[in-house]
């Protein structure tokens, strides 16, 4: 065993001729706070959609504490304990915010596919979910249709559902993306809280926010690592700055 | 939130009791029996909930559009036949009550093998697969003779003899509380899977098939189990069918079936775990009322149907529900004139469309039968000018007061969810 959740090596991505990815090598340690950051169209969904086997890798390996995982289907590598949100909200619109967080914990407290267990009388699993409820502030709308929430809210059932299962690696796609500044502020907070103790791994373009949470920043731009450390490293480095900081510096 | 289930129940105990009490209704005391028409149509209603219910399991709870549900029931059918023929000859000890069971295990049998077929899909190639399992099934049908039948189908007697509660089953009103018993147990059953975590999961795919994965299911085997347990829903339906009518055709297992399965899961309501009985027991009354009155009911259940997607997707049912709100507040009164303005060009544009129709059919298959257009017990002539006339404008006429009304109606409706919005967010 090693400190190492989750490794990326030489991770390449391409869809017919188009390389998204290349080359990438990543190590992300337990317990680690990492955001990714580059500009648009750098390969950072691609990447994300890569380690949670949306996507298969065009070659390279990635491993989950120590396995391999990038021939396996997403719902697998989500039992061994890796979870991901997604950019834009993706939700079960139909649903209750309740039973959306409901359905998320189901697999994890190992209920897989059973047809003959009442759901009504699960008394941890009920209590797991109104747990899930306070911690993200939705109780008020626990009974009111996901699809119906305000964007805020769902962004935050979004980033429920993604932990619920207790995944010990977690993937945030932009999760503050479209926020207003308070609304910002308060998912900061909820990431900050629901990731105590989890590695966590996110892209993101509020770099207010990335210097808030993250222990370490790479920097990915045309679908490579130009650089990989801790914030003030990565902010005094020359090519990054070139490439992508530099608004950042004058400000 | 549990007074609603409360009333909710209350609901289902009268339709219950209704069900129980139908037949007596039409009791004649000359013969001393129920009316043998309608005891069919009930029991026809029972098995057809059953289809339906099965069929919202795919269409409803799951997202999955099936075009071969009737495969299940008519599978199911052939086998009771099969197994009522072998407990007839005394090698099969099994009650009449039990027997529907065999029937859905042979309807569950054949779901798994074409659910692991079909399910490896979704959507449209989920509902294309399932057509060509629907085809191949009738094909089967008609050339494999020993089982099927082939044209004639098979037949039995359903009088074998075994009974848990020493009844012959002789009579229709036997068969009938069969049925009725079996529809609710099924429909009971059904109803606790909605509640279960398979029955989330298939809500949950069926909102968003991708996410399923990212919380640790795989979305396939969500699907493959939920068709699988239609299945055998199916086949118990089907079994019912074969001890009814004692014979079994590849009708049981065709295409109209299936398509029938669907209109009724649909008109009556998708989204309400209820609609499709009320959808069942709608087509079942059309089929055999309607059908005895005009040859053109199919083209009434089609144009329902397709009036149905196009102004009303949630069905009767979601029509009946999106008042639930309104009546809660107490606001139903504010609606009664806005439907009688609605209601009196909506009927005098359906009189109209059927005046045509129904013109239209005695010109030509009514003429063939020799029969005459009876109106209000006078003789219409069906090549004068007048009942032509008089039924396109009552269509025409009709159609455009209709639009006018339906404008206001709109309005009042609207001014109505505008005032309720308070009342429904702090609920």
């Amino acid at each position: 065993m090693t400190d190492v959740a989750l490794s990326l090596r030489n991770v390449d991505k391409a869809f017919g001729s188009l390389e998204i990815i290349r080359g990438v090598s990543l190590d992300i340690a337990k317990g680690e706070r990492h955001a990714i950051i580059g500009p648009n169209g750098a390969g950072k969904t691609t990447l994300f959609n890569l380690i949670s086997g949306r996507f298969r890798v065009s070659t390279g390996e990635i491993l989950l504490n120590d396995v391999r995982i990038d021939q396996l289907p997403p719902h697998k590598i989500n039992r061994m304990g890796l979870s991901r949100s997604f950019q834009i909200t993706s939700i079960f619109h139909r649903l209750s915010v309740f039973e959306n967080l409901r359905c998320a914990l189901l697999w994890s407290m190992g209920y897989r596919y059973s047809f003959w267990t009442p759901l009504w009388l699960q008394r941890e699993l009920t209590e797991r979910t109104n747990a899930m409820l306070e911690e993200l502030n939705l109780a008020p709308r626990r009974d009111t249709a996901a699809g119906l929430l305000s964007y805020a809210d769902q962004r935050a059932l979004e980033i429920g559902m993604t932990i619920a299962g207790g995944a010990s690696v977690i993937l945030l796609d932009e999760p503050t993306a479209g926020m207003s500044n308070t609304e910002t502020d308060n998912a900061v907070e909820l990431i900050r809280r629901v990731s105590k103790d989890k590695t966590l791994l996110m892209v993101e373009h509020d770099m207010k926010v990335v210097f808030d949470l993250a222990d370490v920043i790479t920097v990915l731009v045309y679908g490579q690592v130009i650089a990989s450390g801790p914030p003030q490293a990565v902010r005094a480095n020359p090519a990054v700055q070139e490439a992508y900081l530099g608004a950042l510096d004058a400000a | 939130m549990s007074a609603g289930r409360f009333k909710q129940s209350w609901v289902w105990i009268a339709v219950l009791a209704i069900a129980v009490a139908a037949p007596w209704a039409f009791y004649n005391y000359h013969t001393g029996r129920q009316s043998g028409f309608v005891l069919s149509m009930l029991t026809q209603m029972g098995m057809m909930s059953i289809l339906a219910l099965s069929y919202n399991m795919l269409l409803g709870q799951a997202g999955l559009f099936s075009l071969c549900h009737a495969t299940f029931f008519g599978i199911g059918g052939y086998a009771t036949i099969h197994f009522l023929n072998l407990a007839g000859a005394g090698n099969l000890p099994l009650p009449m009550e039990l027997i529907p069971l065999l029937s859905g295990l042979s309807g569950l049998g054949l779901a798994i093998v074409f659910g692991y077929m079909a399910t490896k899909q979704r959507a449209t190639a989920f509902a294309m697969i399932t057509l060509g399992i629907g085809e191949l099934m009738v094909t089967s049908a008609l050339m494999f003779q020993h089982f099927f039948g082939g044209e004639g189908g098979v037949n039995t007697n359903r009088m074998i003899g075994r009974s848990l509660f020493g009844l012959t089953y002789a009579h229709g009103i036997q068969v009938y509380y069969l049925t009725l018993a079996w529809t609710l147990l099924a429909a009971l059953a059904m109803f606790f899977l909605t509640m279960t975590p398979l029955g989330r999961m298939a809500n949950a795919s069926r909102d968003n098939f991708e996410r399923v994965q990212f919380v640790g299911y795989d979305p396939r085997m969500v699907r493959f189990f939920q068709f699988a347990l239609s299945g055998f829903f199916a086949g118990i339906g089907g079994g019912l069918y074969a001890i009814t009518y004692e014979i079994v055709t590849f009708d049981a297992l065709a295409a109209p079936l299936s398509a029938n399965a669907l209109l009724m899961a649909y008109i009556g309501g998708s989204s309400a775990f209820g609609g499709p009985i009320l959808g069942a027991v709608l087509i079942t009354l059309l089929q055999s009322g309607v059908s005895l009155m005009s040859n053109s009911w199919l083209v009434y259940v089609g144009v329902l149907f397709i009036s149905m997607v196009i102004f009303a997707p949630g069905g009767i049912m979601g029509l009946v529900m999106a008042h639930g709100p309104i009546l809660r507040a107490g606001q139903l009164g504010r609606l009664a004139v806005p439907y009688v303005r609605v209601l009196v060009p909506g009927i005098l544009m359906v009189l109209g469309f059927v005046g045509l129709v129904e013109l239209t059919s005695f010109l030509t298959i009514g003429a063939a039968q020799g029969k005459s257009l009876v109106l209000f017990g006078s003789k219409i002539d069906i090549h004068a000018t007048l009942p032509w006339l008089v039924a396109t404008v009552c269509l025409l006429g009709g159609g455009f007061w209709l639009r006018l009304e339906v404008r206001s109606f709109r309005r009042v409706w609207q001014g109505l969810m505008l005032d309720l919005m308070p009342q429904r967010s702090m609920a």
